[in-house]
């Protein structure tokens, strides 16, 4: 069913007992074209526009627990396209175009919000690195504003501008930056790929992969057998474990990265606003919460929960960004696995096996990514080429030295 | 990740007092190794659901490097020895 504001109102007066679910229930069919593994944003983004853009039919998503139970509904909700380098920057700049049109494409109301996100920056080096930065970002078609100390005092008055050792000397502000509605995001997405006759197939996990020598012809599951053409693996922090049942080592660990809710305020802050001298970065939800988070744990972990000496961290740094958060009670915080690459880039790629397609490495910043992912993964899927914007994610870049390392920081993936 | 360390050294401590390297399952190829050795010492990883060995240096503590053998899903530690001792050698 399409909505509209004539449907809302028409519920409303039968007490809202006649809504249809937004996406069947199907059993598994015996084969499809295409079987996507992760029923995530991306999984799901990749099954939407494989049908609706590229006219892919026969597809299923193989989701090994409940829809949005991974990373999508997990993450802290920031879009952006604010990075340096060139493998990156253009692929960010189509996310965020697509995220723009993305509630009329799919209507489904996301709550996509260009609250402006601003990094701040400290010292002299940090400001030259963020104007080079902004710089990147307006020759690739996207926004970007340099802000002094004053422009950002009148955005964020309570900030502490006069810290001793990490004084804030202004920021690097995208306008077109913001925040959407996570779990939104996979039921547009799930309604939408099911209404154009995707399968998405919950609580089935894929436990093996099938092959007749190099091409595979399908994936065994707790829900039997289900045969293939293509198989795309799409699955955010367990890529590891999918890849290596076909074979493969990849260049990543999964880590933990934690993420905290307080208790509901009176609207105060209005952007996102990231600390640019310690690992803090904060927004706030519509019903008042402040969401925040830092860095990853740190340490390789497949358990969604994390340690208390984070936690703590994460506070300190609040505090030394918003000295008014002393006061604030954190409601909840809980943990997601993220796949952190070699080189804290992703891969969007075609594999050592012809029909095997592999999305994964996001880091922890794969949600801005997701209509962009989906998109490139199925081009790469449907056309056997990548899409103009995702064609430096392959994965043999690690081999001939073509490494996208936004931070510099070599190859230790606990440092990206 | 468990709170408290057990190091050889120094007993029972808090785990920021450490820092970690990554995996000590893959060992530093020879120099004249091929491509291929030392790209998947390099870069490519077990990444295991499960039991997993890795260096982690006691920064705040002896100092020393040390091989931490834990589960990577329900954190329970099962040794850590030092690296020295680890590798055969002397400490
Ligand atoms: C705390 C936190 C905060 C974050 N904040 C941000 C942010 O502010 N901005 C941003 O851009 N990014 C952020 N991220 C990163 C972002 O959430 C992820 O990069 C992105 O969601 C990953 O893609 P996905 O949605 O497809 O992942 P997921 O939702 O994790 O999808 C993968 C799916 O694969 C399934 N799966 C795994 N193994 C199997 C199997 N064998 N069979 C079947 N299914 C399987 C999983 O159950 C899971 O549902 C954050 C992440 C975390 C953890
Ligand atoms: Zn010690």
């Amino acid at each position: 069913m399409r909505y509209s504001a004539l449907s809302i109102f028409l519920n409303a007066l039968s007490g809202n007992r006649h809504w249809q679910p937004a996406w069947r229930e199907p059993a598994p069919k015996p084969h499809y074209d295409v079987v996507i593994v992760g029923g995530g944003g991306h999984g799901l983004a990749t099954a939407y526009y494989l049908a609706k853009v590229f006219g892919v039919r026969n597809i299923a998503v193989l989701e090994k627990s409940y829809l949005g139970s991974g990373n999508i509904g997990r993450n802290t909700t920031i879009i952006r396209s604010n990075y340096l380098l060139e493998g990156n920057q253009p692929f960010y700049e189509f996310s965020l175009k697509l995220w723009e049109g993305l509630e009329q494409d799919f209507n489904f109301n996301a709550m996509v919000s260009q609250r402006g996100v601003l990094n701040l920056y400290h010292s002299d080096a940090q400001r030259d690195a963020y104007t080079r930065r902004g710089n990147a970002m307006l020759l690739s078609g996207a926004d970007a504003e340099l802000l002094d100390r004053d422009d950002v005092r009148r955005m964020l008055p309570f900030l502490d501008f006069t810290n001793a050792r990490f004084p804030i000397r202004g920021g690097l502000l995208q306008r077109r930056g913001g925040t959407v509605r996570h779990d939104a995001v996979a039921w547009g997405y799930a309604r939408g790929a099911d209404a154009l006759g995707v399968d998405i197939i919950q609580h089935c996990a894929v436990t093996g992969i099938r092959r007749e020598g190099d091409r595979v012809t399908g994936v065994d599951t707790t829900r039997g057998t289900i045969g293939c053409g293509k198989l795309a693996l799409s699955t955010a922090g367990h890529s590891s474990v999918t890849a290596s049942l076909a074979g493969l080592r990849l260049p990543v660990e999964s880590h933990v990265l934690q993420a905290f809710v307080s208790e509901g305020l009176k609207p105060f802050i209005d952007n996102v606003v990231t600390f640019g001298a310690g690992h803090f970065y904060v927004s706030q939800s519509d019903k008042g919460g402040l969401v925040f988070g830092g860095d990853i744990d740190g340490y390789n972990s497949y358990a969604r929960r994390g340690n208390l000496a984070t936690v703590e961290h994460v506070m300190e740094a609040g505090v030394a960004m918003i000295p008014g958060l002393s006061r604030i009670r954190a409601l909840r915080s809980w943990g997601g696995i993220v796949d952190m690459t070699m080189d804290g880039s992703p891969i969007i790629d075609k594999t050592h096996l012809p029909n095997l397609y592999l999305n994964a490495g996001w880091n922890y910043g794969g949600f801005k990514a997701t209509p962009a992912a989906g998109w490139c993964f199925a081009h790469l899927i449907a056309r056997d080429a990548p899409h103009e914007v995702a064609t430096a994610y392959r994965l043999d870049r690690f081999a001939r030295g073509y490494l996208i390392d936004e931070r510099g920081a070599g190859a230790q993936a606990n440092l990206h | 990740m468990a709170s408290l360390i057990p190091c050889p050294h120094c007993g029972m401590r808090p785990k920021e007092e450490f820092t970690i390297k990554g995996s000590a399952d893959v060992a530093r190829p020879a120099p004249e190794a091929g491509t291929q050795d030392w790209l998947d010492y390099v870069y490519l990883r077990e990444n295991p659901m499960g039991r997993l060995s890795e260096y982690w240096h006691h920064a705040s503590g002896c100092r020393r490097w040390l091989v931490v053998s834990r589960d990577s899903v329900n954190h329970d530690i099962y040794s850590v020895q030092d690296a020295a001792q680890a590798k055969g050698g002397g400490a």
